[in-house]
């Protein structure tokens, strides 16, 4: 019995200091994510961390299930639900499962958004979408217009020829060409996601365009081949590799100089506007409705459509500055 | 069974029943170590957490072990008899996807129900076939249909989802029956209860034993061991079907990945409960309590926003401790004696 009285004293002396910081005037926002350990979940963490010092009032709790489940994440919900927190920002496993214990959630009187990978209309207030379609295919012709002061020559990697975000990309890519006067889209290949024939389609694309003078794949396995492709056919410096890909796969490419540079959503931008977002609807600053505008710090302001969802920004650009800072992240 | 009829004189001596008085039983048994242990894992939850003790909360926290109990206690007499079957997750996978798909052709709710207790007791019927009737290993045949049954969601549902269950459907996983009592609560009070009568008070669950603790000796008895290991199959993935019911209604929608690891849980459960996993003992309120145990702890854990792998951490522990405690302590009594 004696050791049980001081397991009883231990605890209850750890229960007091628990109580301490959630009797205090803070805002509790969880950010809940796919799972623990994933490199871009942490840095979106960092992010939150960073909106949380700026704000003040503001407590995060950064929590997860072990593995990529619902069901997972809907004991993660339920737990937070228990604690009365203030906001829940998810990265969701599955857009229908959750909907039924974030309703619940809602109920309760806790803010609900999701972020990154979003949750069906009616289990959540909005959702914010790392960028949108007009802006990612903005983004990737202006990587390559960025280095051809004089125009030239460029080409288009992508993955299969029904790949639905791809294609929008493109489409909204063609819409803005005009604003890059000089740059000639000569061809659009398809690499089918595959390394092998992405490469191989890369070196067909520099044989047939000798003058070929950049190469945009919006697709992470094509950019990594292309860039490949490039530094093998020893065009280092003649053609450009760019478009959409990840730090940890391009960091070498972009220090051999076959990439100057490419763009992906920023994790810690991501996990700070999260953050801001779900503390200006707890604290009733915004309410998000169709054509909102909600603030969201130095992320600038979230235009909310008819679905209440949003989009953060313009995909961030990594190169030979600051692509080492991500490489371990994502 | 006491042998009364035979003249003591005869025999030499009377054959008791039990060794031990039914008192002393009690407090050399495993339930009450169990018991014990999800009464501090309780007291020790609400210290340690404000919202602990909320009769919301505690109802919310049911949820994480009720459906993986049902399983457990079919899967308990399949263990107490000296078989075990893996694919009680895939087979919540399959169910839940044939109940998706009959939704997409406009089955209401009796129907659902028909199909994914169905579909479960298939699976079952398909494992104790090959078992019995095959004569094959149940881990290594049961590791197949692990594979075989998920691998027909995956192939159904890609990476698509089946949604639009009718809405009454949603009172399995989601229903009160009242104030903060859920029906699942109910469910799995139900169920331990049959399934205790079964394996502690009928001549089924006394075969259960001995096929356990003998296999050949129970055939030799007169006891048709395959036929109560087929039965076991059957109950087991009815129970799976069961399982893939409630689930699906608190999701709201199937996924191939749903329920995915579940059967690692619904072992652990079983064994925490006392089930000798090489099989011939084990009881329904030992399985009982672990349940409990393993939702409190977790719950326990989430509050505290302990991270899930701490948690994974942590289970692992209490059931190599409590699998050890006993033998270290028959150990030393044993030392002492000597």
């Amino acid at each position: 019995m004696k050791f049980l009285n001081k397991l009883l004293a231990a605890t209850a002396v750890a229960a007091v200091c628990m109580a301490g910081p959630a009797q205090a005037e803070t805002k509790r926002i969880a950010l809940v994510v796919k799972a623990l350990g994933i490199g871009f979940f942490e840095a979106a963490a960092e992010g939150a961390k960073e909106a949380a010092a700026e704000l003040g009032d503001v407590e995060v709790i950064y929590t997860g299930p072990t593995d990529t489940t619902a069901e997972g994440q809907i004991e993660v919900i339920n737990a937070l639900i228990a604690q009365k927190v203030d906001a829940i920002a998810i990265s969701a496993n599955d857009t229908d499962a959750l909907v039924p214990a974030l309703k619940k959630a809602m109920q309760r009187g806790i803010t609900v958004i999701s972020w990154d990978s979003g949750v069906a209309a009616e289990g959540r207030q909005l959702h914010l979408n790392p960028s949108s379609n007009p802006l990612i295919g903005n983004m990737i012709i202006k990587l390559a217009a960025d280095h051809l002061p004089d125009g030239g020559d460029v080409a288009v990697l992508s993955a299969s020829a029904t790949a639905t975000n791809q294609n929008i990309w493109i489409e909204e890519m063609t819409k803005v060409q005009d604003n890059y006067p000089g740059i000639n889209v000569v061809a659009t290949v398809y690499g089918d996601d595959l390394a092998d024939k992405s490469y191989r389609e890369a070196q067909g694309l520099m044989q047939t365009y000798p003058d070929l003078k950049a190469i945009i794949a919006p697709t992470s396995v094509g950019i990594v081949a292309a860039a490949q492709a490039v530094s093998d056919a020893e065009k280092v410096g003649q053609v450009n590799v760019t478009g959409l890909g990840l730090p940890s796969e391009m960091a070498g490419h972009v220090h051999s100089g076959a990439s100057k540079s490419f763009a992906i959503w920023n994790p810690i931008d991501l996990g700070y506007s999260a953050t801001v977002l779900a503390y200006n609807l707890a604290t009733g600053v915004a309410e998000a409705k169709a054509g909102a505008e909600i603030p969201m710090g130095r992320m600038g302001t979230l235009t909310l459509d008819d679905n209440s969802e949003g989009a953060m920004a313009d995909p961030f650009v990594y190169d030979a500055s600051n692509v080492d800072d991500f490489k371990d992240i994502f | 069974m006491t042998v009364t009829s035979l003249d003591p004189q005869t025999l030499g001596r009377v054959l008791p029943n039990r060794l031990k008085s039914p008192v002393r039983r009690f407090l050399t048994s495993w339930e009450l170590l169990l018991l014990v242990v999800a009464v501090m894992v309780f007291i020790t939850n609400s210290f340690a957490s404000p919202y602990f003790l909320d009769p919301w909360n505690l109802s919310d926290a049911t949820f994480n072990f009720t459906e993986k109990a049902m399983i457990a206690f079919a899967m308990g007499l399949l263990i107490i008899s000296g078989e075990i079957d893996l694919s009680v997750a895939s087979i919540i996978a399959l169910a839940s996807t044939a109940m998706g798909a009959a939704v997409q052709m406009g089955a209401d709710t009796p129907t659902l129900v028909l199909v994914g207790l169905t579909v479960g007791l298939l699976c079952g019927a398909f494992n104790g076939f090959l078992v019995t009737g095959m004569g094959l290993p149940s881990i290594v045949v049961t590791i197949g249909t692990m594979s075989l049954f998920r691998g027909i969601s995956y192939i159904v549902l890609g990476d698509k989802a089946y949604t639009g269950y009718p809405s009454d459907f949603a009172f399995f996983g989601q229903g009160y029956v009242g104030w903060v009592i859920s029906f699942e609560m109910v469910l799995f009070a139900a169920l331990a209860v049959i399934f205790a009568i079964l394996l502690h008070a009928t001549n089924f669950g006394r075969m259960v034993y001995a096929i356990g603790n003998n296999p050949v000796g129970s055939l030799f008895s007169g006891i048709r061991v395959p036929r109560v290991k087929f039965t076991l199959f059957l109950l087991t993935g009815l129970m799976s079907g069961v399982a893939a019911i409630c689930l699906t209604s608190r999701l709201g929608a199937t996924r191939p990945s749903i329920a995915f690891g579940w059967e690692l849980e619904v072992v652990t459960m079983v064994v925490l409960g006392g089930v000798n996993i090489l099989g011939g003992s084990g009881s329904i309120p030992g399985v009982v309590i672990a349940a409990f145990v393993m939702g409190m702890v977790t719950f326990g854990f989430g509050l505290l926003n302990v991270p899930g792998i701490v948690m994974s951490i942590f289970i692992g522990l209490l059931l190599i401790l409590v699998i050890a405690l006993p033998r270290l302590v028959g150990r030393y009594l044993a030392r002492r004696k000597a």
